[in-house]
């Protein structure tokens, strides 16, 4: 059973935008589309592990400030001729607020 | 069989429809008492709106006469409110004494929201719900020049604006969101709508929060947070619905948002039935008529003892403002395993959008041309596998089972007689005769037929039309588009928000066709310029499609850290600024203190959650930003000049500052660096930079479009200036126009060299009163730019957008 964590009110999280979440092992990126769509994403760019939260957001995808990767935000892989993959989490809105998988967190810190 | 008693509380659409199918399924079976506070029976309450128009009357609307209730035998009592429901006694009170039921049916509909703001109780401020409230807006339509203000850009929020405005009044719309209706339309739908709306004379105000309504003894005009006032005789809020529970509540029926009901329409008292709006099932509230009208069928049967059961079905959304063409239906937010089909029409103002998955219609938004809404409509809710229909899908019934829809096929079978550009009337049949003649290009036709020589929408079909009769022998132009979003280059799209007067980014997608829903990376920073640089005044910058360093008002290092560059105006610093830096690098541990190629200091490795401290500590000590991350003005480098130097012939660092207070804050298609030097030794290496002064006895040699990156160039000479205000004049203006039509990312020599330097000289030096528009129109966009963006987001108040929204360490170790 999935146990979900309430992070914030998705108004926190400007559209085409995304904001970061702390955790023990490393940031998650947490997305919010145009259309109202949240996902989550660890915040390292598979290329040199740029920030992904401070990408530009376009439609599902990212891409990344440092040098361009662009990646699918539902998958977590690049697009187009690029290689690589992000890890991508559970995440979910409900009533306008954010839930992340707790499971995450716990996975992480037992890492 | 005893008759029971049932009392229905509330007259509306659902209760109306009940009463009619139970008096068809079991005629006698039930006495009816039928309470309303309206003083009136059941009409159609979706049809206030051409009431209001004008277009329709009220004897048009209503749906039950007293003739209807004599029939059926209903004891009415319209302007009675129910106030309480004694459930042991099984009695209902309203102010006339008690009323016994045996079975009850709440059919009490919503209450409008009205916004907790100051003023919201002054005479004027109103809801849009019932027909007092039509009426008190068509009387207030009936002072000249009456002004109304509607808060809400939803369903009724717009059918109250539109009406108002065929009454004669002067109507203003404030919306909270960024487009109109955006629970039912996609951003590119709604600006389609917006256009359609200030067409008819109505002012949409999108992304306007609403601080307070303004009055004295009654309502006078509404303020918005960021200061703007409209004036208002009227203000109509129809920001949003909740259902009317109060009675149920208090009769401690189960209700959450709503009262709660079973699939049999059955709430937590057996013999207490509900519908309507007022109910919640299945944890959903409903607030269009359709699914009431399934909510009706099944409470006659429940109270005729047959059994039947609730199941929602979907919706679909239409505006009821003549000659606004909208329709949406269904789900069509981009998701996992989901495709669209877009389909634009610019010239037609036609938007399509289909949400496909599995093979299945989801979800439609459809605006401009919605006799296939129905159509569609049904495809989603009947879930019909479309494979077979998919490449055709979006041109509707029409084209299915038919000739392939192949559009060149399409402009293959067009006469010769249809019109291909519109705005010069050219028919194909002149193109292919001027195909014939041996115009065998795009240009070539252009310059013989003055087809899509305007506006250039219609540059597509004069192609297809090219390709079509040409066969292989048409070779496309081999323009590099702007990116995968279009075919349009820089220029084109540059060309075409001038030409169109395209004011947001809405608009060019939809107006120039765009592929995609938001466009990426590559052309939203483009756009986003383009619009600014081309409306200042009307475009709000759109942060979100700004690269890291813009939006973040720093330079993004390798490992996620920023650096921060304070201006130093000219070079020239003191020892109060060097003191608030060294400060500042101590309070928040800056790694490195560098001074940079720009005659600054850069202070680099700060966490993203410290900018706005350290922008405001700067700010404390009288520095702004450098911009040292913007596509913008950098620096003025400068030489000492006159002031000190024993060979300065003009005050070289002076000027240099005088410019930089100037042009600060400035957007521009790239980077722009000035140097000023105080004579031909040139210290501040003026040669080499985008704009430079070399300072001669006689005055200033006024250089541009040099380079000293990856490409070196010295600097051309654009003129020779005798005064100082002359040359800051000239200056500006070459800025000016440099932002007015580079494409984004050129640098000022790469720009020169496509436009040519004469051309630039002409217009900037020669041409005096060119020069002076152009200066005119700078002051006007730094009017709203020459700004520091650190002390707008150093606000103690935003503080914590710039902090991780979540910190989950801690609870991860607890
Ligand atoms: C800090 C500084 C180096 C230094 O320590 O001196 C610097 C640092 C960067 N330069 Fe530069 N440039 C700096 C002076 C220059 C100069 C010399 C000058 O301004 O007199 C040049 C050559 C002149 C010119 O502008 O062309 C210069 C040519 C470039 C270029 C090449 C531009 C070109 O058109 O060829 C880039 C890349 C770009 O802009 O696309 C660049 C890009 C960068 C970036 C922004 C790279 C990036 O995107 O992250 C570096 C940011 C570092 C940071 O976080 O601060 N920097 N850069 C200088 C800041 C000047 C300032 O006070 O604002
Ligand atoms: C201007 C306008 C345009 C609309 N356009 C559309 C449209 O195009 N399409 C669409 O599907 N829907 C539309 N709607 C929504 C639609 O009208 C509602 O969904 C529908 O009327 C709800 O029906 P109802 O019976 O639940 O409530 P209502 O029709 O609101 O009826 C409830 C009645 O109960 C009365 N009442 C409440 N409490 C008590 C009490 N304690 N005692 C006695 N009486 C009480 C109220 O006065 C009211 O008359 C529109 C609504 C408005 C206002
Ligand atoms: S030359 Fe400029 S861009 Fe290159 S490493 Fe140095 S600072 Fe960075
Ligand atoms: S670190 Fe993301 S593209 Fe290089």
């Amino acid at each position: 059973m999935t146990t979900w964590i309430d992070i914030g009110s998705v108004v926190q999280i400007p559209r085409r935008g995304a904001r970061v979440v702390k955790t023990a092992h490393g940031c998650v990126a947490v997305f919010r589309t145009h259309d109202d769509r949240i996902f989550a994403l660890d915040d390292r760019c598979p290329h040199k592990g740029g920030p992904l939260s401070e990408g530009i957001v376009h439609g599902t995808r990212v891409t990344c400030p440092l040098h361009n990767l662009v990646l699918d935000l539902e998958t977590g892989l690049a697009t187009g001729e690029d290689q690589g993959r992000v890890a991508t989490h559970p995440a979910r809105l409900e009533g306008g607020r954010i839930l992340l998988d707790a499971t995450l967190l716990a996975k992480r810190s037992a890492a | 069989m005893m008759v029971q008693k049932l009392v229905v509380i509330g007259a509306g659409m659902a209760s109306g429809r009940v009463l009619e199918h139970l008096f068809e399924d079991m005629p006698g079976a039930y006495d009816v008492t039928l309470f309303g506070a309206e003083p009136r029976g059941n009409y159609n309450r979706i049809m206030l709106s051409p009431v209001l128009s004008g277009e329709k009357t009220y004897e048009d609307i209503v749906t039950h006469d007293a003739a209807w209730y004599d029939a059926n035998a209903v004891t009415c009592r319209f302007g009675e409110t129910v106030t309480r429901i004694d459930r042991a006694r099984k009695v209902v009170v309203s102010a006339k004494g008690e009323t016994p039921y045996d079975k009850l049916l709440i059919a009490t509909g919503s209450a409008p929201f009205m916004i907790p703001i100051a003023g919201r109780d002054l005479p004027g401020v109103m809801a849009y719900r019932d027909l007092d409230d039509t009426n008190a807006m068509v009387a207030a339509s009936a002072k000249p020049g009456a002004k109304a203000v509607v808060i809400g850009g939803g369903l009724l929020g717009l059918e109250a604006a539109a009406g108002q405005r065929l009454r004669g009044m002067e109507v203003v719309v404030l919306h909270l969101m960024g487009h109109l209706m955006e629970r039912q339309l996609d951003p590119a739908a709604g600006y389609l709508l917006q256009k359609d709306l200030e067409r008819r004379g109505i002012h949409v105000h999108c992304k306007a929060q609403t601080k307070a309504i303004l009055g004295n003894g009654k309502v006078e005009a509404v303020l918005l947070d960021d200061g703007t006032v409209y004036d208002a005789d009227i203000v109509v809020m129809a920001v949003g619905i909740r259902p009317e529970t109060r009675i149920a509540t208090d009769a401690h029926l189960e209700v959450e948002r709503g009262i709660v009901v079973s699939d049999q329409m059955i709430t937590s008292d057996p013999d207490i039935l509900a519908v309507g709006e007022c109910v919640q099932h299945d944890g959903q509230l409903f607030g269009l008529v359709a699914p009431l009208y399934d909510m009706a069928k099944v409470a006659a049967k429940t109270l005729t003892a047959e059994a039947a059961a609730f199941r929602p079905q979907q919706t679909s959304t239409k505006l009821k403002v003549t000659g606004v063409d909208l329709f949406s239906a269904g789900d069509f937010a981009e998701g996992e395993g989901r495709e669209e089909i877009v389909f634009r029409d610019p010239s037609r103002g036609v938007y399509k959008r289909l949400v496909l998955q599995d093979n299945r219609l989801i979800g439609a938004v459809i605006y401009g041309d919605t006799a296939d809404g129905n159509w569609f409509f049904g495809l989603i809710k009947d879930k019909t596998d479309i494979a077979e229909m998919r490449e055709t899908l979006i041109f509707g019934p029409a084209y299915q089972g038919g000739a392939s829809a192949d559009p060149m096929a399409a402009v293959a079978a067009l006469p010769p007689e249809a019109e291909i550009c519109g705005c010069n009337g050219v028919c194909k049949g002149k193109i292919t005769e001027a195909i014939a003649g041996g115009a065998t290009t795009l240009e070539a036709v252009r310059a013989r037929t003055k087809a899509s020589s305007s506006c250039g929408s219609c540059t597509g079909l004069v192609e297809q039309v090219l390709a079509v009769t040409l066969g292989d022998a048409y070779a496309a132009p081999a323009v590099k588009p702007m990116c995968p979003c279009t075919d349009l280059t820089h220029e084109d799209v540059r060309r075409l928000i001038k030409s169109q007067a395209l004011k947001s980014m809405p608009a060019v997608m939809q107006e120039l066709g765009w592929k995609t829903s938001c466009g990426c990376h590559s052309c939203r920073p483009a756009l986003n310029f383009y619009l600014l640089a081309d409306w200042p005044l009307e475009y709000r910058d759109d942060r979100q499609s700004r690269f890291v360093n813009e939006r973040n008002h720093a330079n993004i290092q390798k490992d996620g850290t920023y650096s921060v560059v304070p201006r130093m105006w000219g070079g020239v610093t003191s020892a109060r600024e060097l003191r608030a830096i060294a400060d500042a690098a101590d309070k928040y541990n800056v790694p490195m203190v560098k001074v940079t190629g720009g005659q600054r200091i850069d202070l680099l490795g700060v966490k993203k959650e410290d900018l706005p401290a350290m922008w405001a500590d700067l700010n404390a000590a009288g520095m702004v930003s450098g911009h040292a991350y913007s596509k913008g003005l950098r620096t003025v480098k400068t030489c000492v000049g006159t002031e000190f130097c024993r060979f300065g012939t003009q005050d070289s660092t002076g000027l240099g500052i005088k410019l930089e207070k100037l042009l600060w804050g400035a957007w521009t298609p790239h980077k722009v660096k000035l140097g000023v030097s105080g004579c031909p030794r040139n210290c501040a290496e003026a040669t080499c930079k985008d704009v430079g002064v070399v300072c001669v006895d006689s005055g200033y040699e006024i250089g541009v479009a040099g380079a000293a990156g990856m490409e070196v160039k010295a600097t051309e000479l654009l003129a020779k200036a005798t005064t100082e205000p002359e040359t800051i004049e000239i200056i500006t203006a070459f800025v000016q126009l440099y932002r007015e039509n580079a494409r984004y990312l050129d640098r000022p020599w790469k720009w020169v060299a496509k436009v040519g330097l004469p051309w630039v000289q002409a217009t900037v030096v020669d041409d005096l009163a060119a020069r002076r528009a152009l200066v005119e129109r700078f002051e006007i966009s730094q009017s709203v730019y020459r700004k520091d963006p650190w002390a707008e987001h150093a606000r103690p108040e935003d503080r914590a957008d710039w902090a991780p929204l979540a910190d989950l360490t801690l609870e991860a170790a607890e």
